[in-house]
């Protein structure tokens, strides 16, 4: 793999984040794949971010080892060579007492090209504005009156989920299992709880909680941007009133739970869910592996899944799903048995671009200009 | 006098290939010191050592004079002016 000059305008790159390290999946008719890798062997690669705002397109990797901690880096010539802050791009201040634990989301903010969020474990958001390489901790969501309250799924107590507004610079939604979502209007100073009308069924004491929900993941409209669709654990729900309030929109699928969720990004009232059977039973729907389609805002959903394994035991994780950039978008899904699907129709139907990789932990895709 | 930490091959890149790194001592010194000096040219390889906080990563093992740190005074274990320290990624893992 060589340096900048071998960028191919038209190639779309995806990034398979894996419990043991990232590989590139590089194609120029995106048919015909060709897999780099693995960088940072032994390392889960949770958070990916090809930001394609720059002069020169750079990926961001969050990604921790089991041994030695966790580490973001960037390139700037798609994995020739990486680029390590030599304090660590994300360190929590001294007064915090607090230790970096992964870095689970990286997102480009939609206003100004210097600056990309970072969500982590523990629950913390970041600014950079130098591009991803130093980040600052956003104090007014760190010191939030909740926090000793906000619990840990299975993966642990992270920020998972970033949206920033594309409407103003200081709305901005963040997500957490188990917390939920909070909201700024202010640019970050303050946050305020987002989850009215979702189930908080594990909390018998009160099921409709101002917070501690489960939020899965949580998608923006692309048309509308106070419309958002979230994945919950057990439930799936659409907000018009920029993440404030929810209605359940899980009629017509096969089963409420998942991980992941994917919102067309040029297409509005378009979202991609890809269901579970079940807390319980954390296996596709009657074991064939499928995409959830709807294209009236969750009003209706089609079942797709043709060219995906049936029977099937594997699931895709939260971040494991993503869209590249092309006019015509690219869908991706990664799965627990380290298989990379790629449907160029919308999902209705699928090829492997690869397989027998560790499990998929974040999949990210980008079609270079 | 020189105490000598040895690095794991896995973390010597870090350090451009170094299988030790020397600190001098003239007197005892706690555990904290000693790795704050060895690894001050080489923050990234310090880093994966120990967290932000200072604290020794869970899965990382240091011994001083084949004692575990951990199961002494952590980063306040005492080290010798003639002591050895090993670190050692810990028998774990995926």
């Amino acid at each position: 793999m060589g340096d900048t000059a071998e960028r191919t305008a038209g190639e779309t790159i995806i990034g398979i984040g894996t419990r043991k390290g990232l590989w590139l999946a590089r194609s120029t008719d995106r048919r015909t794949w060709t897999v780099e890798g693995p960088h940072f062997l032994m390392s889960e690669v949770l958070s990916l971010l090809f930001d394609t705002r720059r002069d020169t397109p750079r990926l961001l990797v969050g990604f921790r080892s089991s041994h030695w901690g966790p580490s973001l880096q960037h390139s700037d010539d798609f994995g020739a060579t990486w680029v390590e802050h030599p304090e660590g791009s994300i360190r929590f201040p001294e007064d915090t007492d607090t230790a970096l634990k992964a870095t689970w989301q990286l997102v480009a903010d939609p206003h100004d090209p210097d600056v990309v969020w970072a969500g982590t474990e523990p629950q913390g958001l970041w600014r950079s504005a130098d591009g991803g390489e130093t980040f600052e901790l956003n104090r007014g969501l760190w010191e939030h009156p909740h926090r000793p309250e906000w619990g840990e799924g299975f993966g642990g107590g992270a920020i998972h989920t970033v949206l920033p507004s594309p409407a103003s610079p200081d709305h901005m939604l963040v997500a957490m299992s188990t917390g939920g979502v909070y909201n700024t209007r202010d640019g970050g100073q303050s946050w305020t709880p987002g989850n009215t009308g979702i189930h908080a069924y594990f909390q018998p004491h009160d099921e409709w909680p101002e917070f501690g929900q489960c939020v899965h993941k949580v998608v923006r409209d692309s048309a509308t941007a106070t419309r958002l669709y979230a994945q919950n654990h057990r439930g799936v729900y659409r907000s018009d009133d920029d993440g404030v309030t929810w209605t359940s929109i899980e009629a017509g699928l096969p089963t409420n739970f998942g991980m992941t969720a994917l919102a067309h990004p040029t297409q509005g009232d378009t979202v991609w869910l890809v269901p579970i059977a079940s807390d319980g039973e954390r296996i596709p729907p009657a074991a064939e592996l499928q995409v959830q389609r709807s294209d009236d805002a969750g009003a209706h959903w089609r079942t797709q899944h043709e060219g995906l394994p049936s029977p099937s035991y594997t699931n895709v994780l939260r971040d494991a799903a993503g869209l590249d950039t092309h006019d015509d978008p690219g869908l991706y899904l990664g799965t627990r048995n380290g298989e990379v699907y790629a449907s160029l129709d919308g999902g209705e139907s699928f090829d492997r671009v690869v397989e027998q990789l560790p499990d998929v932990l974040c999949v990210r895709a980008v079609t270079l200009r | 006098m020189t105490a000598r930490v040895v690095l794991p091959g896995l973390l010597r890149d870090l350090a451009e290939g170094a299988a030790e790194l020397p600190v001098e001592l003239s007197a005892d010194a706690p555990l904290a010191e000693v790795l704050d000096r060895a690894f001050e040219p080489w923050p990234i390889l310090a880093s994966r050592v120990r967290d932000e906080r200072g604290q020794i990563r869970r899965h990382v093992n240091v011994f001083v004079d084949g004692e575990d740190a951990k199961r002494a005074d952590g980063v306040q274990t005492r080290v010798s002016p003639t002591s050895t320290v090993h670190v050692i990624n810990a028998v774990s893992g995926g």
